[in-house]
């Protein structure tokens, strides 16, 4: 197990190593996550609907988009000189790659998400820092349902053509219940309602969290083997 | 140590392999001359496990992690410097850090990449990532080296360089199966020499002192090309 761990960490620092020296991705996913809040703050109208109404949903969905140009890139890298075939007749486990994928894109999307929020707070004024370590703590784990699903997916559709088509649409469908269950309790959390208003929402989160890294651990080998 | 037997697979109505065995002891070499099209790639890439054949076995003691396979591809990271390259590589087959920094520099040297060691891999030239390609291959002082036209690309004194490198591990027990279409290419280090054509061994037998004529002369009349 631990030397699985540290396999997956080595995969997981070549993956960080490449972004930070091409940074292509990064500054695609910072760039957007800022184009977006921009567009969703000067095209609504403040006085038809109050913003902390529309924040949560603003906010979800842009941490969910960004996150896909992480996920798009998971194994795009690996296509650089077939590097991927030689992944896969190496010694290392399916398991340690996918967890090392798995790291780097949630280290990855977790950076996106860290300049997003405090962009989020400065374009809608939303009042977040009461509820702040809860706000991050709900993050995190809708973050790693829908990362875990996606590093999946993202080995799935990287053999395809048009696969930066294919993931969004393959992808969305399974991403409805973290994405409602963030949405619902960011809502309550910024609206300050009480904590028992949260904790169903918050056990479904954890639910999906364990059951898809588990499936997409599983699943992982399928995927990949030819 | 090496043994294939009966290996068969086919891309949709074409047999790229068809029946192939052979069996390869410590320190013995084949060099498999085929045409293009024979079916060369596809035996290294069934030995090495990236195909699973679709009838017979291959086998090879110690696995996966005994493999040293250069393919046609480098699988090398381009934004990677060589040494980051290599360490990465070196640490997938479990070598300690102790061992992976003197292996690479072992290699380095040898193969004549000391300068480039901190270079990307993309600024090199095709020789020079050819040079970096057989550096990762041999990162893990691999048991079974794999070979598929290993000399491509590379210039007269890096594969010099390359033959003496090989029959030294071969020398020292290791295994190598080594594919071309290039008799001169693959002669001096065989042991065994194989001919494929059209996914079949047409023939598999020890060297046992043919010189290069005899090899081409045996080449041509078995699979009706000139392996020069």
């Amino acid at each position: 197990m631990l030397e699985r761990l540290k396999l997956a960490w080595v995969v997981a620092r070549k993956d960080l190593l490449l972004e930070f020296r091409t940074r292509t991705a990064i500054l695609s996913a910072v760039v957007f996550t800022a184009l977006v809040l921009t567009v969703f703050n000067f095209g609504r109208d403040p006085t038809a609907v109050p913003t902390i109404d529309l924040a949560p949903s603003i906010l979800w969905v842009t941490f969910t988009f960004a996150a896909m140009l992480a996920l798009n890139r998971a194994f795009a890298l690996e296509l650089e000189n077939h590097a991927l075939e030689g992944l896969l007749v190496s010694p290392l486990s399916r398991t340690s790659l996918y967890w090392g994928k798995l790291i780097a894109n949630l280290l990855f999307v977790t950076i996106v998400e860290a300049v997003g929020l405090p962009l989020f707070v400065l374009f809608f004024d939303v009042p977040v820092w009461h509820v702040l370590l809860p706000l991050v703590g709900v993050i995190a784990l809708a973050t790693v349902g829908f990362v875990a699903v996606g590093t999946l997916f993202s080995a799935m559709v990287i053999r395809t053509r048009f696969a930066e088509l294919m993931l969004p649409v393959l992808l969305l469908p399974f991403l409805i219940p973290p994405l409602v269950g963030a949405v619902q309790v960011t809502a309550r959390l910024l609206s300050g309602r009480p904590a028992s208003e949260v904790v169903g929402w918050l056990r479904l989160l954890g639910a999906y969290d364990i059951v898809f890294v588990t499936l997409s651990t599983l699943l992982f080998p399928h995927t990949v083997d030819e | 140590m090496l043994s294939a037997e009966g290996l068969t697979y086919a891309f949709g109505p074409v047999r790229a392999l068809d029946g192939i065995s052979f069996r390869l002891e410590a320190g013995h070499t084949l060099a498999v001359f085929g045409p293009n099209g024979a079916g060369k790639t596809t035996l290294l890439r069934v030995l090495a496990g990236q195909l699973r054949p679709q009838r017979g076995c291959a086998e090879v003691r110690g696995g996966r992690a005994a493999i040293g396979w250069i393919s046609h591809q480098s699988f090398l990271y381009g934004h990677l410097t060589v040494i980051e390259n290599l360490r990465f590589w070196a640490s997938l087959y479990g070598v300690k850090r102790e061992a992976r920094d003197r292996r690479a520099a072992e290699l380095l040297a040898r193969l004549g990449l000391v300068e480039r060691a901190d270079q990307p891999v993309a600024a090199l030239s095709r020789g020079l990532a050819q040079r970096a390609t057989i550096a990762r291959a041999l990162m893990h002082d691999p048991a079974v080296l794999l070979l598929d036209e290993p000399f491509t690309g590379l210039d007269l004194a890096a594969a010099a360089e390359l033959r003496r490198l090989l029959a030294e591990l071969v020398g020292a027990g290791r295994v190598a199966v080594i594919t071309t279409h290039n008799v001169d290419e693959g002669l001096e280090l065989a042991t065994d020499i194989a001919f494929q054509h059209r996914g079949r061994f047409v023939q598999l037998a020890p060297r046992a002192g043919r010189d290069r004529a005899q090899v081409a002369d045996a080449y041509r009349k078995a699979v009706g090309v000139s392996g020069a």
